[in-house]
């Protein structure tokens, strides 16, 4: 019974995933009438139909929204995805992506880079410090949280929001201290958006979602067994301490590789997990393909309120994300 | 023929010193035996041991000294797999967290048999489903575990520790939060599978009635063992536990019953 639910809840995700996806391409600061995105899509896909469109319109739709769009699905998809295995190995409702000090040890990266370093590999040079910060910060707090062999969970979440705040010290002096124009740079990255977003970028993002939702669905037996409990995971057989810090590399790399590109996105990895298990259930077979559908689905829509809300302005995607998904879950709640 | 053996176990619980710690939950010099198709109970009086003996049994606790051994094979020389895919742990802790299905709980058995990627089989699905009906649960597959009631639990957790296909089965303390009904249930249920059973029992009546041997701790210690009836006595009631009590026969069955004196 519960199978054929969520074969149904996986084709209506899925459906309502491709059907945002393309509707959410109409949403911009510049008009574009649907038909035209319509057209554009089918000829830069399959080809078809003749160019009655500005070069203005292919330009907008083709190389800003459509990267955009698929960025947002990705970023959504993945910190949804971390957000739930992270849950399970912590056993810890409240965990997600930001508590690894993954994020804090990126925004550090990239702060040092803004205001000391600048752009020496151009566009990229931003990415690339925040991932070398995020993966310095992981390997911290692992190192820390790793002391005596053990790997308990209050301890890694512990040391992750030690590092966490350590990190962001260190930032916000340095931002404190800082230029200003290049403070709200770095301001704006820290509190995410998508406007980076260009073709060129979306292939390392796509891959690590890809390759993270992959080896986890492979990991789901593990992590049921920890969500059960320390006793229980080991009395199944599993090495606690190995998945757990399988989970938490996998999970850190992949923060690293979305936060660097999008900056901090938060409430995505904490609530729709929550949301996801309301329909379907903690079982993570099941759990994380409708995680990442829900994530992506409620980024694409987060997005278009961030980029029409206060137009021709681009209102800071973590602002909307932690706005309306607070209000929409207090809404969940309140209906129970 | 399966055995475990636990051979002069010592092990102190982490962040006591052996200074000032009131030498509660630590083992000393502890042994204890359990033959194929032997139901063995562990009686003791609370912090006396029993839990962390059955955690150095189940190799979640590694013991300072001594061996654990499961068919001459020293546990800690094999992997937590091996053990798990032949031994079988019913405890007190349960999944309910998040809000698993019944049918997933149980399904979890299955675990030490499976690698990554493995999917379920067809034969997998059967045991699990036969584990369910086997407690008595059969048609709860799809119930969320967490809205059972605490002996429904406890009997779910037994039908997962079936289907991960035991030779031995290890429960710590399996009839608490039960009414009456379902303690000698579940008891009957575990004597019936003919498989090695060690477990810990607070109601010594029903350790009399169920256990081929007990096995008596008391401060870390193994301080008695034998059957019901050479081990529960009137001295050791009173020199373990501090009560006082009669002894005499089931007035129907052949094991000792026990009859606690109470002060008016």
């Amino acid at each position: 019974m519960i199978n054929r639910r969520y074969a149904w809840l996986l084709l209506a995700l899925g459906a309502v995933l491709l059907v945002s996806c393309v509707v959410s391409l109409g949403f911009g600061p510049a008009r574009v009438p649907v038909d035209v995105v319509w057209r554009i899509l089918l000829h830069k896909l399959f080809g078809f139909g003749e160019v009655n469109w500005s070069a203005g319109q292919e330009h907008i739709v083709w190389l800003i929204r459509v990267p955009r769009m698929l960025l947002g699905a990705l970023v959504g998809a993945g910190l949804a995805l971390i957000g739930a295995v992270l849950q399970a190995v912590t056993r810890n409702p409240l965990a997600d992506p930001h508590l690894l000090g993954v994020t804090s040890g990126a925004t550090l990266g990239a702060v040092i880079v803004v205001l000391h370093v600048g752009e020496i590999v151009g566009l990229l040079t931003l990415p690339i410090a925040a991932f070398i910060g995020a993966l310095l910060s992981m390997l911290l707090v692992l190192g820390i949280a790793n002391r005596q062999g053990r790997l308990d969970s209050d301890r890694l979440l512990l040391c992750g929001v030690a590092v966490s705040f350590v990190m962001m010290a260190i930032a916000n002096l340095l931002l404190f201290m800082g230029d200003h124009r290049a403070s709200s740079a770095v301001m704006f990255w820290m509190l995410g958006g998508l406007g980076l977003a260009r073709w060129e970028l979306l292939t390392v993002p796509a891959l690590s979602v890809l390759l993270g939702l992959v080896l986890l669905l492979g990991m789901a037996r593990p992590l049921n067994g920890l969500m059960a409990g320390e006793q229980t995971a080991v009395t199944l057989g599993l090495n606690a301490r190995t998945v757990r810090l399988r989970v938490f590399v996998i999970a850190s790399l992949m923060t690293g590789v979305l936060v660097s590109i999008s900056g901090s996105i938060g409430f995505v990895g904490l609530m729709v997990p929550h949301i996801a298990r309301r329909l379907i259930g903690a079982e993570h077979r099941r759990l994380l393909p409708v995680c990442v559908l829900l994530g992506s689905v409620f980024l694409v829509w987060v997005d278009v309120a961030a980029r029409t809300l206060i137009a021709p302005e681009d209102l800071p995607i973590g602002v909307a994300t932690a706005a309306l998904g607070g209000l929409f879950f207090i809404g969940l709640m309140r209906r129970k | 023929m399966t055995t475990l053996t636990l051979d002069t176990l010592a092990w102190t619980p982490l962040g006591h010193d052996h200074g000032h710690c009131h030498h509660q939950f630590q083992l000393r010099d502890a042994s204890l035996h359990v033959a194929a198709e032997e139901f063995v109970g562990l009686i003791g009086p609370n912090g006396s041991g029993k839990t962390s003996l059955l955690r150095c049994a189940y190799r979640f606790s590694r013991p300072e000294h001594g061996e654990v051994r499961f068919d001459h094979h020293n546990v800690w020389k094999q992997s937590s797999r091996w053990c798990a895919q032949r031994i079988a742990v019913v405890l007190q802790e349960f999944p309910d967290a998040f809000g698993l299905t019944v049918e997933e709980v149980v399904a979890m058995g299955r675990t030490p048999h499976k690698g990554l990627f493995d999917g379920d089989t067809h034969e997998d699905r059967r045991l699990a489903t036969q584990a369910l009906q086997s407690v008595g649960l059969q048609g709860f597959e799809d119930h969320a575990f967490a809205t059972l009631s605490g002996g429904e639990k406890q009997r779910v957790i037994l039908a997962r520790a079936l289907t991960q296909q035991p030779q031995l089965l290890i429960l710590d303390e399996p009839t608490n939060h039960l009414d009456p009904r379902y303690q000698l249930e579940l008891l009957q249920l575990v004597r019936q599978l003919k498989i090695g059973t060690l477990a810990s029992i607070h109601d010594l009546n029903l350790a009399a009635a169920f256990c081929d041997r007990l096995y008596v701790i008391d401060h870390g210690r193994i301080v008695a063992s034998g059957t019901p009836r050479q081990v529960l006595t009137v001295e050791l009631l009173r020199e373990v536990f501090g009560v006082e009590a009669l002894i005499d026969t089931h007035p129907l069955h052949d094991y000792p019953r026990i009859t606690w004196i109470t002060r008016p």
